[in-house]
């Protein structure tokens, strides 16, 4: 059975309201309501594959502060976003930390790193 | 009394471009007075990504764009004052600041950068009735709490207001475990951008109620709940549409000010649309040799057009420190007010000098969403520029820029922006 979904296109402010038909083996038939070639491929990716970058803190020990700020340093499938957080929420790590520094290798096997975002002393 | 020749006040991503540019261009002795312990601003709080897209061409994280700025101005040596409040300055640029080190401070400047930035609107603002419970936080607070000081400010969340922070903060909020029941908007349209009522609303499930506000606030000690309600076309609640939400924080997301308490205290004077100061295309204030820029001029919508404005203030503070060229041109001045016409709520600098030796980007904010519509820039009863736009909304400025030579050739003594062939789009 084939599925419909409908989309706000993010590209630029018009927002376009698209509609994506997809197959039963989820390949795309036919994606209308946009108005450019971005907002066409931005349907294909959001319906195929949707990846978002994580951005959150871990805790640090030694610190004058509580927290420093962490991001995937690639986007993650959007489906492995609370689990990627239960992870990320448990670590904890020394100070010092820089900006850039990897926190966490190959977060869920997503081939995303976790990196610093901020500096803790 | 200290010397220096330029006290910019506030270290945020305004106020460090304007050091930084201030700095390359020449000016020796630059200083900084941050009220917080860190430089930055807002930003080490806003750990989300989308900064920097225009000026870096890539996606960063407050915390990071903050800290490219902060290796600048450690870099050029400029001398930051950390945990420094600033309690007034005067038109002679004497600047009275205290902190718990050097006690009270006079330092008299020969140019100053205003650049304290804005402020959220609270509950008082809104005039929201009910008890008053724990549990009511600005968002920009739940997000310091969450992001900086790793506190949780509660688990079951309503956010009034759609604005950019609002949405960032549902996401956040739900990301770290609690329930976010809805976000409502006074307005029949979002406030925020496309992207964040996408990736921070739809991506969670968390529902967007437009056209309604929050009309009640219940519970002694906690936040038990707040009445929501829908609003008519005038923004007033409907009687017969109350509807109770169980809930033990209440978000506002309604807002920004720009904080100019000391530019008031300085007779700067205030633009009442804005509520910051007048402003001409040198970002110089009605105050010779006191300069204004980012958020406590008008509230930018990005971090990259703050940037861009502080290093305008940097650059014609460093100008009016060497040359007083800023002086010359104000000598043989055109002065041309900049006013907003229809379709228009305001527009930056409300004064360009006629005879200013560059181009000038007029900033506006529209009043109403548009789509299929003309910008136009007039003067003289003629347009002299006109852009063609296909949606304009108020969640973003827009801008017109007019040529050295246009603003040249103005007799009238004033120009105006306004749009044409409107179409008015829902409201």
């Amino acid at each position: 059975m084939s599925k419909n979904t409908e989309l706000t296109c993010i590209v630029c402010p018009l927002g376009c309201k698209l509609s994506v038909l997809q197959g039963e083996d989820d390949s795309i038939i036919e994606i209308s309501g946009h108005s450019c070639k971005r907002g066409l491929s931005y349907a294909q990716t959001e319906c195929i594959n949707p990846e978002r970058v994580i951005t959150t803190t871990v805790r640090i020990r030694g610190g004058q502060m509580p927290l420093v700020s962490v991001k995937t340093d690639k986007p993650i499938p959007k489906t492995l976003m609370m689990k990627c957080m239960k992870i990320i929420n448990r670590i904890e790590v020394m100070v010092p930390v820089k900006v850039g520094d990897t926190i966490l290798e190959n977060i869920l096997e997503t081939g995303a790193n976790l990196v610093a975002t901020g500096n803790a002393t | 009394m200290r010397e220096a020749d330029l006290v910019v006040i506030g270290g945020g991503p305004a106020g460090m471009a304007a050091a930084v540019e201030a700095a390359r261009n020449g000016v020796e002795k630059v200083i900084i007075l941050e009220r917080d312990h860190t430089l930055g601003g807002i930003l080490p709080q806003c750990i989300h990504n989308g900064f920097g897209l225009h000026l870096f061409g890539e996606e960063l994280t407050g915390p990071e764009y903050a800290d490219r700025f902060i290796k600048q101005v450690e870099e050029l040596n400029i001398d930051v004052k950390l945990n420094t409040m600033v309690l007034d300055i005067t038109q002679s640029r004497i600047v009275t600041a205290v902190n718990s080190q050097d006690g009270l401070i006079k330092i008299k400047a020969g140019a100053i950068v205003l650049a304290m930035g804005c402020r959220e609107r609270t509950r008082g603002a809104l005039n929201i009735p009910g008890t008053r419970p724990s549990g009511i936080y600005t968002a920009g607070t739940a997000q310091r709490l969450v992001n900086i000081e790793g506190y949780m400010p509660g688990k079951k969340v309503v956010i009034l207001g759609s604005g950019d922070i609002g949405l960032i903060m549902a996401r956040r909020m739900t990301l770290e475990g609690a329930q976010v029941k809805m976000v409502c908007e006074l307005m029949p349209y979002p406030g925020g951008l496309n992207r964040n009522i996408v990736q921070c609303l739809k991506d969670f499930d968390i529902p967007l109620r437009l056209g309604h506000t929050v009309v009640n606030i219940h519970g002694k000690a906690r936040l038990e709940g707040v009445t929501i309600a829908k609003v008519d076309e005038k923004g007033k609640a409907i009687a017969d549409t109350h509807e109770f939400v169980e809930c033990d924080t209440l978000l506002l997301s309604v807002g920004l000010i720009p904080e100019n308490e000391i530019s008031r205290d300085a007779s700067i004077t205030i633009d009442d649309v804005t509520a910051g100061p007048f402003v001409n295309e040198s970002a110089e204030t009605s105050v010779p040799g006191i300069f204004a820029c980012g958020n406590v001029v008008y509230v930018h919508d990005l971090v990259d057009n703050v940037t861009n404005n502080g290093y305008i203030a940097g650059r014609n503070a460093a100008r009016y420190l060497k040359e007083r060229a800023g002086d010359t041109v104000k000598a043989n001045a055109n002065i041309l007010q900049v006013r907003p016409g229809q379709g228009v709520r305001c527009v930056i600098p409300q004064l360009v000098h006629g005879n200013c030796p560059e181009d000038v980007t007029l900033s506006f904010r529209v009043d109403g969403i548009y789509r299929d519509v003309m910008i136009e820039a007039k003067a003289d009863n003629q347009v002299i520029k006109s852009v063609k736009k296909r949606i304009t909304t108020p969640g973003e400025m827009e801008s017109i820029t007019l040529s050295r030579e246009m603003l040249q050739s103005i007799e009238s003594g004033k120009i105006e922006v306004c749009l044409s062939s409107l179409e008015r789009k829902g409201d």
